[in-house]
Order: C-alpha cells, then sequence, then structure tokens
C-alpha cells in the first residue's frame, strides 16, 4: 500500500429528512480544518435517491467536491448498497482520511466499510488531528466507560477512519459564493444484489420532544435515589417545559430509556439550559452535555467533577432542593403567565376606552 | 430448527473500575467482570426465538480462561452450549482483529451445526464501539442488521427474517436473507431473573474450549495485537475545566438564588417546544 496514492479528507454525506444531516456539515467544517493542514481537499460522498442537488450545499459548508451515487437502489439506507458504493469511491478516488458521522447510519456503514476494505475505524470520536508532515489522524474519544480520553492512531492502512459524534464539531458558516465540483459516479448495482428490503418506515406517531432538540433539559441520575426521587426530575422538567435526561446508572437501572441517556454512548445535548441533578459528572456524561449554555449542577458530594464543569453549582441533598426549584421556577413563570394576562386585560380595556 | 448464535464478552464492569492515575489505564482489580449487560438481551432474545421456533442456542465468546464465568451467565439466561476460544494469539485485538477471530470460529461451529442467525448485543460498555457485529457480517457475507429493536419473524423454511430496526423517530420494518446478524437494543426485551434448572445446569457447564491451532485456515498475522490496524497512542486525562460559581446559604436561599441567576436571563426560560 503505497501512502503517497491517498489523498484528501472525505465526509460521508448523510441525508436526513430531505437534507444533509447536521453531523454530516459539522463534519465538513472538522474536515476543512484537517485538509488544510495537510494542504489537501475535502469531499464529501452522497448517497440515496434524488439526492443530487443537496451537493451543493455541501461545497457551501466546506466541500471542494462531492461524489454522488444518485439511483433509485439508494433510495431506504441499506448497509449493502451504501457500502458497495463507498468501497468503489474509495478504491477510485483514494481519500487518505474518511470522517462519517456517529449516528446508527453512519456507524453501521462505517464497520461495514473498515472490515471490506480493510482498515481501522475509531468509534465515536470527540477530538480531531492529523499530523502535517505524515498525514497520520489523531482520533480521541472517551475510553473505559468514559473517565479518561484515548488517542487512536491507524498506522498501517489507508484510508484511516472514524465515527464523529454529533453536536462536537462546528459547521462552518454557509457561504453561498463557494464553487466546488460536483462528480456523478455510479456502480453497476441490482436490486438482487442486495439482501435486504425496507418493507415499511414507520414514524413516531405521538412527537416527543427529543432531548437532543430540547431548549431546556433536566437531567438527573443515581444522586435522585430511587425512581421515586427521579419523578421530581420529571416534575421539574415539566415546570420547566423541559426534556428529561439521565446519567448512564440511572438508565441501566431502568428507571427510564434509553432514550433520555446523555453522553458517549447517549445523546449529546446542547440545551439553552442544562440541570445536572444528582449526577457525579464522569466524562462519559460530561461529553454529551458541555457545550450547553448554562449548566446548573446541584449534588450533595462538593468533590464531584460535575462541579467543575457547570456555571453554577449547589451542594445539597437534591431530594430537598428539587421540589424548593419546583416551587420557585413555577411561582415565577406562575406570576408572569397572570402579568402577561393582566397586561392582556389592561390593552382590551384600553381599547374599549378608544 | 433454528441455530442461533449469540456472541458474548465478559468485560470489566466500567461502572465501578477505576482508572489508575499513573498509567492512565483500567485498574483490572478494581472491576468484578461481568457479562457484558448489551450481551444479556442478546442472549435474552436468541432463546426466546427458540421458544418461539425451536432449535438450539449456542454462545461464543472469545477471552482469558475465566470468560467461562460469562458463558456460564449465558446459559443461566437459557443457552444450550458455550463456545470459548482463548490463546495469547488474540489478546490485544481491536475490532476488525476480533471479527476475524469470531468469524473463524462461527466457521467452525457451523460446521458443527449450520448457523441460521448470529445476535449481537448493540456494543460492548469496555470497548463501547458497536462494531464488531457488523464486522463478523461482513465477514461471513451475510446481512448486518443493526439497532434491531424487534424480531417480528424468523422463517426457517422461506429463509428470511423480517425486524424492526430503530430510528431516530421511528422504526423501519426490513426483510434480510436468512442467515443474517442481528445487532439488537436494549430495550428489545427484559432478562428475567434464571430458573433454578438453569442456575444449576450453569453451574456445572463446561464449554468447548479452542485455541487458536484448533481453528481451520486462519492467518496468524490477523490475529490479537499484530492483526489490528487501531493502536491506542496514549491515554490522557482531559484537562480539568476551571469550575462553576458555587451558590451558598440555606437550601431555600440557594434555591432563591439560582432562580434569579436564571430570571436575570429570562430569554433561557422560552422554550419553543413543551414535554409531554
Amino acid at each position: 500500500m503505497n501512502f503517497d496514492d491517498y489523498r484528501g479528507v472525505w465526509v460521508f454525506l448523510e441525508v436526513k429528512d430531505g437534507g444533509i444531516a447536521a453531523v454530516s456539515l459539522e463534519l465538513l467544517g472538522a474536515a476543512r480544518q484537517l485538509a488544510d493542514k495537510r494542504a489537501s481537499e475535502v469531499s464529501g460522498v452522497l448517497i440515496g435517491e434524488g439526492v443530487t442537488p443537496l451537493a451543493q450545499m455541501a461545497i457551501e459548508c466546506g466541500a471542494d467536491r462531492v461524489f454522488v451515487y444518485d439511483a433509485a437502489i439508494y433510495r431506504d439506507y441499506r448497509t449493502e448498497a451504501y457500502m458497495r458504493a463507498v468501497l468503489a469511491c474509495v478504491e477510485k478516488h483514494k481519500p487518505e482520511i474518511l470522517l462519517y458521522g456517529a449516528t446508527s447510519t453512519g456507524k453501521d456503514l462505517a464497520s461495514a466499510v473498515a472490515t471490506d476494505l480493510p482498515t481501522g475505524l475509531t468509534a465515536d470520536s470527540t477530538q480531531l488531528d492529523v499530523e502535517a508532515d505524515t498525514g497520520l489522524l489523531l482520533a480521541s474519544r472517551p475510553a473505559f466507560g468514559g473517565n479518561i480520553m484515548a488517542t487512536i492512531l491507524c498506522k498501517k492502512y489507508r484510508p484511516q477512519m472514524a465515527t464523529v459524534r454529533p453536536k462536537v464539531m462546528k459547521a462552518l458558516p454557509r457561504d453561498p459564493g463557494r464553487t466546488g465540483e460536483i462528480v456523478a459516479e455510479s456502480i453497476p448495482l441490482q436490486e438482487e444484489d442486495i439482501r435486504t428490503k425496507v418493507l415499511e418506515i414507520v414514524r413516531a406517531t405521538v412527537r416527543r420532544v427529543r432531548i437532543d432538540e430540547a431548549d431546556i433539559v433536566v437531567s438527573g441520575g443515581k444522586g435522585m435515589g430511587g425512581p421515586a426521587g427521579f419523578e421530581l426530575i420529571h416534575r421539574l422538567a415539566g415546570t420547566l417545559g423541559a426534556a428529561v435526561g439521565a446519567s448512564r446508572d440511572v438508565v441501566e437501572a431502568g428507571w427510564i430509556g434509553h432514550d433520555h441517556q446523555v453522553g458517549q454512548t447517549g445523546v449529546t445535548v446542547t440545551p439553552k439550559i442544562y440541570f445536572a441533578i444528582g449526577i457525579s459528572g464522569a466524562i462519559q456524561h460530561l461529553v454529551g452535555m458541555h457545550n450547553s449554555g448554562l449548566i446548573i449542577a446541584i449534588n450533595n458530594d462538593p468533590a464531584a467533577p460535575i462541579f467543575q464543569s457547570c456555571h453554577y453549582g449547589i451542594v445539597g441533598d437534591a431530594l430537598e432542593i428539587v421540589p424548593m426549584l419546583i416551587e420557585a421556577f413555577g411561582r415565577a413563570l406562575e406570576a408572569e403567565r397572570v402579568c402577561s394576562a393582566n397586561s392582556l386585560l389592561e390593552e382590551e380595556a384600553h381599547a374599549g376606552e378608544i | 430448527m433454528l441455530h442461533i448464535v449469540a456472541c458474548i464478552k465478559q468485560v470489566p464492569d466500567t461502572k465501578i473500575a477505576k482508572i489508575n492515575p499513573k498509567t492512565n489505564t483500567i485498574d483490572r482489580s478494581s472491576a468484578p467482570a461481568i457479562l457484558n449487560p448489551y450481551d444479556t438481551h442478546a442472549v435474552e432474545e436468541a432463546v426466546r426465538l427458540r421458544a418461539r421456533y425451536g432449535g438450539v442456542v449456542s454462545v461464543l465468546t472469545m477471552g482469558p480462561p475465566p470468560a467461562v464465568k460469562a458463558i456460564r451467565k449465558c446459559i443461566e439466561i437459557g443457552a444450550d452450549e458455550g463456545y470459548m476460544i482463548t490463546d495469547r494469539a488474540f489478546a490485544g485485538a481491536d475490532t476488525l482483529a476480533t471479527s476475524y477471530a469470531l468469524t473463524k470460529a462461527l466457521e467452525k461451529i457451523a460446521l458443527e451445526r449450520p448457523i441460521d442467525l448470529i445476535v449481537c448485543g448493540k456494543m460492548t460498555i469496555d470497548g463501547d464501539t458497536g462494531q464488531v457485529g457488523p464486522g463478523i457480517a461482513r465477514r461471513l457475507d451475510i446481512p448486518p442488521l443493526t439497532g434491531v429493536c424487534k424480531v417480528a419473524e424468523i422463517n426457517r423454511e422461506l429463509g428470511y427474517a423480517i425486524v424492526h430496526r430503530k430510528l431516530e423517530d421511528g422504526y423501519e420494518v426490513v426483510r434480510s436473507t436468512l442467515p443474517c446478524l442481528l445487532s439488537v437494543e436494549k430495550d428489545i426485551n427484559e432478562v428475567p431473573y434464571a430458573s433454578m434448572p438453569n442456575v444449576l445446569r450453569a453451574a456445572r457447564y463446561e464449554p468447548h474450549i479452542w485455541a487458536v491451532a484448533d481453528l481451520a485456515d486462519i492467518d496468524r498475522t490477523q490475529l490479537g495485537l499484530k492483526g489490528s490496524p487501531t493502536i491506542v497512542s496514549s491515554v490522557w486525562a482531559p484537562e480539568k475545566p476551571k469550575g462553576g460559581t458555587m451558590l451558598e446559604g440555606s437550601p431555600q436561599e440557594q434555591a432563591e438564588q439560582l432562580l434569579q441567576i436564571v430570571l436575570e436571563r429570562r430569554e433561557l426560560l422560552d422554550t419553543e417546544v413543551t414535554t409531554a
């Protein structure tokens, strides 16, 4: 394997809800930095049905080139079909680095591609860097359950691959004047070659607020004592119109479903306010919430690491303090509602005078 | 008669494990070795499918000799047979080398009894990658199905499986040919307490144990540390953030202070969406 043949930083462009997934745009930003350090180019790989118009968006967000596999066979994500396209593209154009969002699709695809190439794959990276002279990718991630960081290298193979956590890298501001190359690619692939078929896609009918989209997240940990104590987290969230998050421990203890887990192996959140209540603050949790706007921590252990990573901390018994917060915030928000109702009445009264 | 193989791993309980601050490696003496929690659901699903369709449930692990305990745990859940590959040559394997070794063992198991379905947990709690399952599927050239939250149907006669794969906002129903590999979500089932007969059987159970020499057509350069393209170059404790402002006073006073702090930035409390 001649490493000099492998040039450029690539991003797998995941298609989501008819657009390019946010994580892929974030990765274009990260790829731009890596490529600039190597004086090389950024390319995207875009796969789907009717996706060609999305390529321009990738260029405006940092790509120099987008390889597009646009065909009916790619309508639904299927490992075998997408993998064949990526493998063909890698063999043809030989990237030095290939990044995927650490989403269910990105991880599924990257695992398959890595095995077939073969090459090394670092999962759930949270930091990326490259050695300017050698092109060696330094992919770092929390390790051993998330209390320390490990930097992982792939010295023997190219391309070097990593999946990267959503909401960790920064997308570039979209530049509508930016130009690049859109390359239509195709491989001979028949429906009979693919052994899986998506029969139906069922969207959740009741739209729950996803915690990665919520403006306020109230998260609880083991410090809530048990499912009954955890109920206070739901009540404070209800008062604030917030989503409920949780630490890994309480999800594993079954107090709440995995969808609510914040952290390395759960969801990454960036709300305006993040409450970490009864959560000690293992790195694996911190990587999932540290970009939140205002972080408030409540814990009975003054030495808990969460206090190093919050904006405001309260040392005390969560079971005592949370009810006080529910009361205080409930009162303040209720007062505002009364106020605005009164001002509406006043406006109506004024209208009456006129 | 279905033959289902669950691939499992014994892991240090990372919730309890301490990190040696000098070497930044996991202090294994501080952590009990357990069956990877995600794998309990893989084994349980295999056992449930056996109850629905009949057949045999085998489990396979790669690990040091004490990993026999993890196999016994699977027997408690209800597995019929346990296979373990153990050899110094396997040590230090990353996900690529792990999937290679497990594939070689699966090929040997399949010679004894053809395999219809392979089930893996979503990921391990020590490696946290979820890459080994799809890796095995690619090496065996069978379809990998990750994120499986329900097995709707297995039809061995017609050679297909229908499963639900979890999506961010729902699920998709996928049909695959058999054999295939499923990586299952934690919420696919609940693992009940083991039955007494299973506990008794597990206590006495001795798995089939193979070393590298017992596996056919094996390329030793693809095993262990040598066969691993990824290496951990450094392990480090992240920089400590500088810490936040600690509130003081009685609990009631602190609650009021916090309210004032948030109200000073009132816009933070505006939520676009309200939760159910």
